[in-house]
């Protein structure tokens, strides 16, 4: 029973002229909350989708509950619950009879999924909006019955892709909320974001990928501990101050990076920083801790992603 | 070509996504069965009985009994034609309904098939609905009819098959104009429902031969008037070798455009 739930030995895909993934290996185990974080076109939801079983791999061996997802789509799919990162709710049907439709693709009866709707558009506060029609629900409610459709056959793993993407903090956090929920009762969940809160908020453990590669892995604090240091200054300097500032922050250990018009300075010694802050009275600066949000930008980079 | 030829894989999960195409029917099925019944009862009342008195009998049938089984199963071509054109490009590309059913046990042979059969039910009811009116009309008797929801099933099948393979290739709305334009108007004048396309120009006659609908007029005339011929056993084996044809390229075209 300790065979991780999902298990991606090499796996890739490849399109004609693209690699979207090159080849990854990555375990997700039974009962934590697993992050692939990655920039537009990482191919997060690339890897995601051969775990669905809904994009053949070009190459490698991808093992869910143990069995292929090539040779089992089905037996698989019975025991997993998806969440899309399109809404792709059936605006033909009601709010509830979105999930007892949905029910019936995973031979429930009847019976059970009426009570199996009501319960779970309790669970994500629907319950008063069961007979409206979809194109009348707002983003975050489409969303969490997104997430409510994705439960309907009980799963052993659900599988999250962007689950927040476009929505505003107070959906967002509701969400969160559900989610947390969702894992104290033991669920496996695999889920991927480019929200650095998400990841930090949710996940046990996360991969950072890019360009079809995993960079890192391991859970927030080691990914923070072992990329960032403590304190992050962000000071407001043009080239010429940069180059007076540099001069300030000389004898203390730092790392910097300049982007743009700002300088990033990571340092373990804030208060060293601090008390130099006379030395360049004319240049503005934020301090605050470091998130993961630097560590990915550090292993990412600051260039645009289309 | 690889993919194109291997059989379906289809099983009786199938039938789910006809019940959830049922399911949504059921919220608008008056204005969809006014639909069904009013362009056919149109073309009768214009065509049968504004023309009938200017055109002579056909093979001895009066003008608007001559028409009536033909406009019967042109009922069924655009039932199950709309229904998987539009209907199945809708669920398939704008709602991604597709998307959302082939991450449960479903397969996208099946959510295709499901489809199908879906259309071939809409045109099946369409022409069985047709029927019902045509017989308190006097225009349709004979014990032969006892057959025609087999027939009503058959091109059923076929239109909605014909159709998904259009589909598969649509890239907008807009490209299903085409279809109908160059391929659904041409079949709806030129399979026997209007005139009999024995004194046409040889080659028209070889062009009808090669429409589905063509063979389904056919068997719906032979029904209706109980005068069958051995003719309508090869138009019943032509509907059935090409519905199979069809409705195994269709699936396989439909997987190629959705799993990638």
């Amino acid at each position: 029973m300790n065979n991780p739930v999902i298990r991606a030995s090499g796996i890739r895909k490849s399109y004609p002229g693209v690699e979207a993934v090159r080849g990854i290996d990555f375990e997700v185990r039974r009962g934590e909350c697993f992050g692939i974080l990655g920039p537009n076109g990482a191919g997060k939801t690339t890897t995601m989708n051969m775990v669905q079983g809904y994009t053949p791999l070009s190459g490698g061996e991808l093992l869910v509950f143990g069995m292929s997802i090539e040779d089992r789509p089905r037996r698989i799919k019975a025991r997993m619950g998806v969440v899309p990162q399109e809404d792709n709710l059936d605006p033909d049907l009601t709010v509830a009879e979105n999930l007892r439709v949905y029910a019936r693709y995973f031979d429930i009866r009847k019976k059970a999924a009426a009570e199996i709707t009501g319960r779970l558009l309790e669970f994500v506060a629907l319950t008063e909006k069961k007979d409206q029609r979809i194109p009348d629900l707002s983003g975050g409610m489409k969303r969490r019955l997104l997430i409510a459709r994705a439960l309907v056959n009980d799963p052993d793993l659900v599988i999250l892709d962007e689950p927040t993407t476009g929505l505003d903090p107070q959906a967002r956090h509701l969400i969160w909320q559900k989610l947390r929920g969702l894992k104290k009762t033991g669920s496996t969940l695999a889920l991927t974001t480019h929200n650095m809160d998400e990841a930090a908020q949710l996940c046990d453990r996360l991969v950072i990928m890019d360009h079809g590669l995993i960079l890192d892995e391991g859970s927030p604090r080691q990914l923070l501990e072992r990329h960032v240091r403590g304190s992050v200054f962000e000071f407001d300097a043009g080239e010429e101050q940069a180059g007076r500032l540099f001069g300030c922050l000389e004898r203390i250990e730092h790392e910097s990076e300049t982007s743009g018009d700002t300088v990033f300075v990571y340092t373990d010694d804030a208060e060293a920083v601090l008390k130099q802050t006379s030395c360049f009275p004319e240049v503005g600066f934020l301090h605050r801790q470091a998130t993961l949000e630097d560590v990915f930008l550090k292993l990412t980079g600051r260039e645009l992603r289309e | 070509m690889n993919g194109l030829l291997k059989p379906p894989r289809v099983g009786r999960r199938a039938f789910k996504v006809w019940l959830r195409n049922r399911d949504t029917w059921l919220k608008f099925y008056r204005a969809s069965l006014v639909g069904n019944l009013a362009e056919p009862v149109l073309f009768l009342l214009a065509f049968g009985l504004g023309l009938s008195r200017f055109i002579s009998d056909i093979d001895g049938l009066p003008y608007i009994n001559y028409i009536a089984p033909g406009l019967m199963m042109a009922a069924a071509m655009n039932a199950a034609t709309f229904e998987c054109t539009f209907g199945a490009y809708t669920r398939m590309s704008a709602q991604k309904t597709y998307d959302a059913i082939i991450v449960t046990p479903l397969s996208v042979d099946e959510v295709a098939a499901g489809d199908i059969l879906w259309g071939a039910s809409k045109g099946f009811l369409s022409a069985t609905v047709i029927l019902l009116v045509l017989i308190p009309w006097g225009l349709a008797a004979s014990p032969w009819l006892l057959l025609a929801p087999a027939l009503f099933v058959l091109a059923g099948l076929m239109f909605a098959s014909m159709s998904m393979i259009v589909t598969a290739f649509a890239p907008s709305y807009d490209y299903f104009a085409y279809y109908f334009s160059l391929v659904v108007s041409p079949m709806f004048f030129f399979s026997g429902v209007f005139f009999p396309l024995s004194h046409l120009p040889a080659w028209v006659r070889t062009v009808s031969w090669f429409m589905p609908l063509t063979h389904a007029v056919n068997l719906s005339r032979g029904f209706a008037t109980g005068e069958g011929s051995p003719g309508l056993i090869l138009d019943a084996a032509w509907m059935a070798v090409f519905t199979l044809a069809a409705g195994w390229l269709s699936i396989n075209l439909i997987k190629k455009r959705l799993i990638k």
